[in-house]
């Protein structure tokens, strides 16, 4: 369960898609996971569902460390979705 | 200890060599990488490479695949750059350097460096297009494969598919 607000970070093509950088939410009771946070965020706005349509390869980080779809959030989490990194 | 530096300036090959090498008789090889900005994307002419990082995770994740290199090969000094921001074709993106006493262990780090940064540092690259478009680099499956071979398993990879029905 988390109810206090999350920091949200978005790069490359998922920033462009959702139209900002980051931002803080408060999610509704129930969005206790990535994978629970994921699907709030694609119903939030066209920008989000294009961003988080599904088949798309989107990760995550949560508190700057890869995270999966089961890695719990918690009040004051940075949580951050990008693409699959291409760097080097 | 590694030097770990995430800039928009171009950096000194030969004065970031010195800074590892100086002063010291123990090193008996460096292995040096300098990525830098192809002309042309699947055949397509460039004009430029845009360069996007997740300030903060960049510098950590780089410090964390470093520090694997020193452990594993027994380093001696280690040095990971990469620039952000516009570069046009010809410009240096990233250099890697890994100095030991003997070459194998120099050769050998220098490509687990780049192979895992290119896999496990938070890093975009956007291309910009002779013709005016532009488009997000895809994850290549040669790089997983490439980074894949020093094993390590998945821990600290970014390669999780989080949407249903997700590629990855």
């Amino acid at each position: 369960m988390t109810a206090a607000p999350l920091h949200l970070l978005y790069f490359a093509w998922l920033r462009e898609r959702v139209g900002m950088r980051e931002e803080t939410v408060q999610p509704p009771a129930g969005v206790a996971t990535v994978g629970t946070l994921l699907e709030w965020l694609r119903g939030r706005g066209p920008g989000f569902a294009a961003a988080f349509a599904p088949g798309l390869p989107v990760r995550c980080a949560v508190n700057q460390e890869f995270a999966g779809p089961e890695t719990p959030i918690a009040p004051g989490d940075e949580v951050a979705f990008f693409p699959p990194v291409t760097g080097g | 200890m590694a030097t770990v530096r995430v800039q928009q300036a171009d950096f000194d090959i030969g004065a970031e060599v010195a800074a590892v090498t100086a002063g010291r008789t123990d090193i008996g090889g460096t292995g040096c990488f300098i990525g830098t900005v192809r002309e042309t994307a699947d055949g397509r002419p460039i004009t430029a490479m845009t360069l996007e990082h997740y300030p903060g995770m960049t510098e950590r994740a780089m410090a964390a695949i470093a520090e694997q290199a020193e452990a594993r090969w027994s380093l001696l000094g280690c040095t990971l750059i990469h620039r952000v921001g516009r570069l046009t074709p010809g410009a240096n993106i990233v250099l890697v350097l890994a100095a030991a006493p003997h070459r194998q262990a120099a050769l050998e780090a220098t490509a687990f460096l780049i192979d895992w940064l290119k896999t496990r540092a938070p890093f975009w690259k956007k291309e910009h297009f002779a013709d005016g478009a532009e488009a997000w680099v895809a994850a290549r499956v040669e790089d997983d494969a490439a980074a894949a071979r020093w094993g390590g398993g998945t821990a600290g990879r970014d390669r999780r598919t989080m949407a249903p029905g997700g590629s990855g």
